[in-house]
């Protein structure tokens, strides 16, 4: 299981490089261009990779890219309708089953725990 | 009378100490060790309480006079003989089906709602292990299948650094790798079944978030990045009044803390200790077994 165990972005999975670049793209709000998004992926992964990442990101159907310049800005593809977004809240705030079997990130906070949590974030993001 | 009557109670109770014991064992344990430790014990405390009870509810069904025919022994030695009195038995007997009924319909109810998971995302666009949802509403959760998927909506992504989002994906690809669903369902069934284990099984839940954070934080070689991606997850997520609902995963100040202190040391006693009495729980259930079996036996030879 080394290889799980590897902090560096090279020797992460193919898969997973393209995953962080679609989060980063989606994290950005507005399109971008490759050296940004590059910017936007954690363990400083190589230009040209992105590169080739984006384009196939593209090919795939899942990013838009218009010229700017020399290079292309690049933006996610939306989901106007919300279809998704609507199918996915209904799946989650049902709650009992539906909820459970899903591992969630984060579950609910209780009001005194959000005050300890922003400490701790504090605390931590100083020093 | 009352040695058999102790044999017989005895898995009983010792399934029932797992269950209270397991929840702090489980505290005291690194995270990995602890989840495999919590759902071992919940199916062994599980298995031996069902069988506990239908050994019991035994000894009121032979002394129906059909059943006493169709296995040739006396209903009367059988009833002079057992140490349980009937309506205890007989609650026991009836407690088998009703297990097995809550059981399958607990099992029924999940896997359907895990086939609507299924459906649901099942057209979402792909990157490598990711698919996002166009959703201000922070949310993210690893749907497991062949092969795996990591579900994380845009808002989440937007309220996260870069290194967060390695966190979060580190955490989730952890679920996935190890099937954390897997032992979340058998600590969950097993909960069903020994309402007594509820505590336990939340204890194995938590178990299990912990480990995704710690591989987390062993893939992005900082606990505390780890840390600050799960309460920053978690406070983005409060200020959403829709995503606020109740979900696996456990309290989130926990995670935070126990990711800024020292990782949990692998204390060899206590693992032993928790195993060991596993290993009991097996063992006063075989005893029992082989006390009914002589108890029946007994019932066939004529006096």
């Amino acid at each position: 299981m080394s290889e799980q165990e590897s902090p560096t972005a090279g020797r992460r999975a193919p898969g997973e490089l393209e995953s962080e670049v679609l989060a980063a793209l989606w994290a950005a709000g507005a399109p971008v261009g490759a050296g940004a998004v590059r910017e936007h992926v954690a363990g400083d992964p190589a230009y040209t990779t992105v590169l080739t990442i984006l384009s196939r990101l593209h090919d795939k159907g899942l990013v838009t890219r218009e010229r700017a310049g020399r290079g292309y800005l690049y933006a996610p593809v939306r989901d106007e309708a919300g279809h998704a977004a609507a199918g996915m809240r209904d799946l989650l705030e049902n709650g009992g089953d539906r909820a459970a079997v899903l591992a969630r990130f984060v579950s609910e906070l209780p009001e005194e725990d959000e005050k300890l949590l922003e400490q701790l974030l504090r605390g931590h993001t100083e020093d | 009378m009352w040695i058999r009557w102790i044999i017989l109670c005895l898995p009983l109770l010792v399934s029932a100490a797992l269950a209270l014991t397991a929840p702090a064992a489980g505290r005291r344990l690194p995270p990995r060790t602890a989840a495999w430790m919590l759902t071992v014990a919940a199916v062994v405390a599980a298995g031996a309480w069902v069988t506990a009870l239908a050994m019991i509810g035994l000894t009121f069904v032979g002394q129906i006079p059909q059943v006493a025919a169709e296995g040739r022994w006396s209903p009367h030695i059988l009833a002079a003989d057992t140490p349980v009195d009937w309506p205890v038995a007989a609650a026991c007997a009836l407690a088998v089906p009703a297990c097995a009924v809550a059981l399958a319909v607990a099992a029924w109810r999940r896997g359907r709602a895990m086939v609507d998971a299924w459906r649901e995302c099942r057209d979402l666009p792909t990157a490598g292990d990711l698919a996002v949802i166009d959703d201000p509403v922070p949310t993210a959760f690893a749907l497991p299948g062949a092969p795996g998927r990591i579900v994380v909506s845009s808002g989440m992504l937007r309220a996260l650094s870069a290194d967060e989002r390695h966190a979060l994906l580190a955490h989730e690809r952890t679920h996935l790798r190890h099937r954390h669903h897997l032992f979340l369902l058998a600590l969950q069934l097993a909960a069903v079944v020994d309402p007594l284990l509820r505590p336990l099984a939340r204890a194995g839940a938590f178990a299990l978030e912990r480990w995704a954070d710690e591989q987390a934080g062993a893939t992005v070689a900082d606990r505390r990045l780890v840390a600050r991606a799960v309460a920053r997850a978690a406070l983005a997520a409060k200020r959403v009044p829709a995503a606020a609902m109740a979900a696996v995963g456990g309290p989130v100040p926990q995670r935070v803390q126990a990711l800024l202190a020292p990782p949990t040391p692998l204390r060899r006693n206590l693992a032993f200790a928790f195993a060991a009495l596993m290993v009991v729980c097996c063992a006063s259930l075989a005893l029992a077994a082989h006390d009914i079996d002589r108890l029946f036996d007994a019932a066939r030879s004529p006096r």
